[in-house]
């Protein structure tokens, strides 16, 4: 309605109830209306059109989960053609860029993902938990106020600032001078920077799960006389724990698919890791190698991308869904 | 309690050796978890102190102004930053009016059934994968099942697809930081959803809504890995004028100079990781900027 007809609506109703209101609002009788049935269909039609407009673009997030299933499934299964599922899923050897006697099991690359992210996990998960209880139970407001954003932007540099960082700095500065027969691209230090780079993502998401205890149960520990440090261990992350778990599987999915870090740092040597002082590669620098070094299109080694893209997918996916369902299965509701 | 010895009494409780011990260990936790925050902060710390004495001497205009060049010192970034502003310009004006719309539609309009539901944990698991499956996605998609080849329309929609899910979840959070009773004063005179969607609740979640996106857009613009799968060039003299034309990003050649033997190349590559983080960074004072601004007007 439009200012002017809106004005004409209102001194027509005022001239019926022989009443003068300026400015109020028009007065309502039950069963008869003043509003003009054509801007109700016009209003109607709106709320359809927004309606399903945005229901379009909701369902969009749906479709990509699709299209990630379908292509992945898809190429994977011109891949197994060529070679069994069983030869890629329990084969030690990977040879997929010697042109005459290709080999293709993952299990190398399996193995050099899971070390970077046990690895990473036993640098990030003590110091991320110890983080999330110091900037929730001890710091004063103003040590927060500026130890949070500098996590969180060690948050938001890009990884392959910290794959240049671990190839350049942590191999060359750090490791060789501790153990000088380092190679030059080894697994440690590509662990090492995932590690410091998933720091944030467990502090900032146990945090949240700590913050949420409620204060009566802290308030009641120190009542009883208990210390800081055992309301924090006793009180504190037994009732945060699934929160606090739930963030370390996160941090272990987002681990497993770290790409640039391991590409620029950990080498492309596929062999079961042994010593992460040596190279090794994992399933996202297998993917990165290959597409840099131009596949053609229909081979198998093209294929294979897809199909290592669909094993690291079911991987993340299974800890994702596993975290999630860790917080509504061990969740203590409080309040 | 009872059935229980009391300590033996004494002037005061802080004379017990067990209070005293507990007191200690305390404190030593007190410093252990402050060493454990600032183990984080001084790699940060490190991390910058070591790109910025790395790379100052190489800043210099050439390195903004100059294409990519075979020799460190003629080589620079203006093909990739050009290629970075196509990127990131097409992925939002994809990605920002399909993520504020599903985020509309999950938290105003969706009814609270088992499909708003999977809705939701299917966002949530897409904002978990790994962002090289989204260029596997991208490359099967936009590159040979599309057809559209190597070029700026299928990494921006790739780009796009990748960012959809951060930018609907913390659309999502504004949106339901709008209190209640806005929606509910604004329905009380009449309003239809959408009109109560779009003049009241939506202009109130807005800086919200900015704040994710800017977050959203400055982390597309540092991802490497689904643009070297969905095949941004390595090495390009020409920059992009088009959505059918090749194109290279500043991590992508960031990547092309860290992974050159030379020392000159890494050197220079430690310089262009400056002008990232100076580009990071800018957004995200961007960002606190919007958030204040707003945060200081709207009073609920």
């Amino acid at each position: 309605m439009t200012r002017v007809e809106q004005r004409a609506f209102m001194a027509r109703d005022s001239a019926t109830t022989g009443e003068t209101r300026k400015d109020s609002v028009p007065f309502f009788r039950p069963g008869e209306s003043n509003v003009d049935p054509s801007l109700l269909r016009r209003q109607h039609l709106t709320e359809r059109t927004a309606g399903i407009v945005l229901l379009a673009c909701a369902t969009v997030s749906v479709l990509t989960t699709i299209g990630i299933v379908v292509v992945l499934l898809a190429q994977a299964v011109k891949f197994f053609s060529d070679v069994p599922v069983r030869e890629f899923l329990t084969g030690t050897t990977w040879t997929a860029l010697f042109p005459k006697q290709q080999q293709w099991g993952v299990l190398p690359l399996v193995s050099a993902t899971i070390v970077v992210t046990i690895l990473s996990m036993l640098i990030a998960v003590p110091l991320g938990l110890m983080s999330a209880l110091y900037l929730s139970e001890y710091a004063s407001p103003r040590m927060r106020a500026v130890l949070k954003p500098l996590l969180e932007l060690l948050a938001g540099i890009p990884t392959i600032i910290y794959g240049f960082f671990a190839l350049t700095f942590i191999t060359p500065d750090i490791l060789k001078r501790i153990w000088p027969q380092t190679s030059v691209y080894n697994v440690l230090a590509a662990s090492i920077a995932v590690g410091v780079m998933i720091i944030p993502l467990i502090a900032s998401l146990s945090e949240d799960s700590i913050r949420s205890v409620p204060r009566s149960m802290r308030e009641g520990a120190y009542a009883l006389g208990a210390t800081k440090l055992e309301v924090s261990s006793r009180i504190i992350v037994p009732a945060a724990l699934s929160g606090i778990v739930a963030s370390f599987i996160l941090a272990a999915s987002r681990a497993v698919g770290e790409t640039m870090i391991v590409a620029l740092a950990a080498g492309s040597k596929p062999a079961m890791v042994t010593n992460p002082l040596e190279p090794g590669e994992t399933m996202t620098s297998y993917i990165v190698q290959v597409i840099s070094g131009d596949a053609q299109r229909g081979s198998t080694i093209y294929y294979s991308l897809f199909a290592v893209g669909l094993l690291l997918f079911v991987m993340t996916l299974a800890l994702n869904i596993f975290s999630h369902w860790f917080v509504r299965r061990f969740r203590e509701e409080y309040e | 309690m009872s059935s229980q010895a009391l300590p033996p009494r004494s002037g005061s409780l802080a004379e017990t050796g067990n209070l005293r011990r507990r007191q200690r260990a305390s404190q030593i936790g007190r410093f252990a978890l402050m060493a454990a925050t600032l183990f984080a902060v001084v790699a940060l710390g490190i991390l910058l102190w070591y790109i910025v004495q790395r790379g100052w001497g190489w800043l210099s205009w050439g390195l903004l102004m100059n294409p990519p060049s075979r020799k460190p010192e003629r080589a620079g970034l203006s093909i990739a930053i050009s290629g970075t502003l196509w990127i990131i310009s097409l992925t939002l004006l994809v990605a920002f009016p399909m993520g504020v719309a599903s985020a509309i539609y999950l938290e105003e309009y969706a009814p609270k059934n088992r499909w708003t539901r999977m809705l939701q944990i299917n966002i949530s698991n897409l904002a978990g994968v790994p962002s090289v499956v989204y260029g596997l996605l991208g490359l099967g998609i936009f590159v040979q099942w599309m057809g559209l080849g190597r070029v700026v329309l299928s990494g921006a929609l790739t780009m796009a697809l990748l960012s959809l899910p951060v930018i609907i979840i913390s659309s999502q959070e504004a949106l339901r930081a709008v209190p209640p009773s806005l929606r509910e004063a604004a329905y009380g005179v009449g309003a239809t959803r959408w009109q109560v969607t779009a003049s009241h609740v939506l202009p109130a979640a807005i800086p919200g809504i900015m704040t994710g996106v800017i977050l959203a857009v400055s982390r597309a613009i540092g991802e490497t890995a689904p643009l070297l799968v969905v095949g941004a060039a390595g090495f390009l003299t020409s920059k992009p004028s088009g959505f059918t034309d090749s194109y290279t990003t500043i991590p992508i050649q960031l990547y092309n100079w860290m992974s050159r033997p030379q020392a000159g190349f890494r050197d220079l590559a430690a310089a262009g990781i400056i002008v990232l983080l100076a580009l990071l960074i800018s957004m995200n004072l961007i960002a606190i900027v919007v958030r204040q601004h707003y945060s200081s007007k709207t009073r609920w």
